[in-house]
């Protein structure tokens, strides 16, 4: 089994994971909720009110987290359930951690030499903007914004090394 | 022929997902029954006669590769095809779960077609 140094060493820093989040998370919202996401215009940072996360735990370390409005996180249980957004209720919490757990498990599905050492944990979601994360990550996020049906999403992996 | 389906996850949307996914893939499914994991799923085995199981892997309580290799202790059920569905990509656990009877294996992301592609070979020609 690889160490997380020798997958770095063969797969380059962290930065080229990069494109390999933003794949994974592409796929997740094509295959499972038909829609593609875009890329916004800016970058403005938004404030996220649904939060989920999923831990990574062995190779890899860190936690992934996908942040949304309420707004998206209702839109994506509606194309997830194939129910109108007004039909929406607290299976929402759900539907979120589960795209987070598809969109972390894809990722690192992807990078060679991991998906074999490198457990998820069962997502976590939190509901509302008022909270601080402290993680034990020590490197910078890696994080890409993209547009779900017009609604910010931030996807964010904080790894540990 | 319409099939009776067994889904196994601990996400209920998750379940209706993939309930979908088989309508969508043409599977024409008389009843489904839900379990959150294995060990809700070997008493739902004791009350209902299914064809066809999919099985998510990680799961609390008992996970989908110790509710396969627990299967075969179900009198009505130990010849029932199960399908693994999963985000777990690992090769030793697609190995393990294929050594203990699963008939197939799909990982998440999935399309209906993919749903089909695995699905429809182990009911042999139930569908």
């Amino acid at each position: 089994m690889k160490s997380l140094g020798e997958v770095l060493a063969t797969n380059g820093s962290h930065e080229t994971w990069i494109p390999l989040l933003e794949t994974a998370t592409r796929e997740v919202f094509e295959l499972m909720l038909g829609c593609h996401l875009a890329v916004p215009a800016t970058t403005e940072e938004t404030t996220p009110e649904v939060t989920a996360m999923v831990g990574l735990a062995g190779q890899l370390s860190g936690v992934l987290s996908v942040r949304c409005s309420g707004k998206a996180a209702a839109l994506m249980t509606s194309k997830m359930l194939g129910v109108e957004l007004d039909k929406v209720g607290p299976e929402m919490s759900d539907a979120l951690g589960e795209v987070c757990n598809m969109v972390a498990g894809n990722f690192k599905n992807k990078i060679p030499g991991v998906a074999e050492g490198c457990m998820l944990s069962p997502p976590t979601v939190i509901t509302g903007s008022d909270y601080s994360l402290h993680s034990l990550a020590d490197s910078p996020a890696l994080e890409i914004r993209l547009l779900f049906e017009s609604e910010p999403i931030v996807i964010s992996l904080m790894i540990h090394s | 022929m319409p099939i009776r389906a067994l889904i196994i996850d601990d996400s209920s949307v998750m379940r209706k997902i993939v309930e979908r996914s088989l309508r969508q893939a043409g599977i024409d499914l008389s009843k489904v029954t839900e379990a959150g994991n294995g060990a809700e799923a070997l008493v739902a085995l004791q009350e209902n006669q299914v064809d066809l199981i999919l099985c998510d892997i990680n799961m609390p309580v008992m996970d989908g590769l110790e509710f396969i290799k627990q299967l075969p202790g179900v009198p009505n059920a130990k010849d029932v095809p199960v399908v693994m569905i999963t985000t777990e990509g690992s090769e030793s656990h697609v190995v393990e779960a294929l050594s203990h009877g699963a008939r197939g294996y799909i990982r998440k992301p999935f399309t209906p077609e993919q749903v089909k592609e695995h699905v429809v070979p182990v009911l042999g020609g139930k569908s």
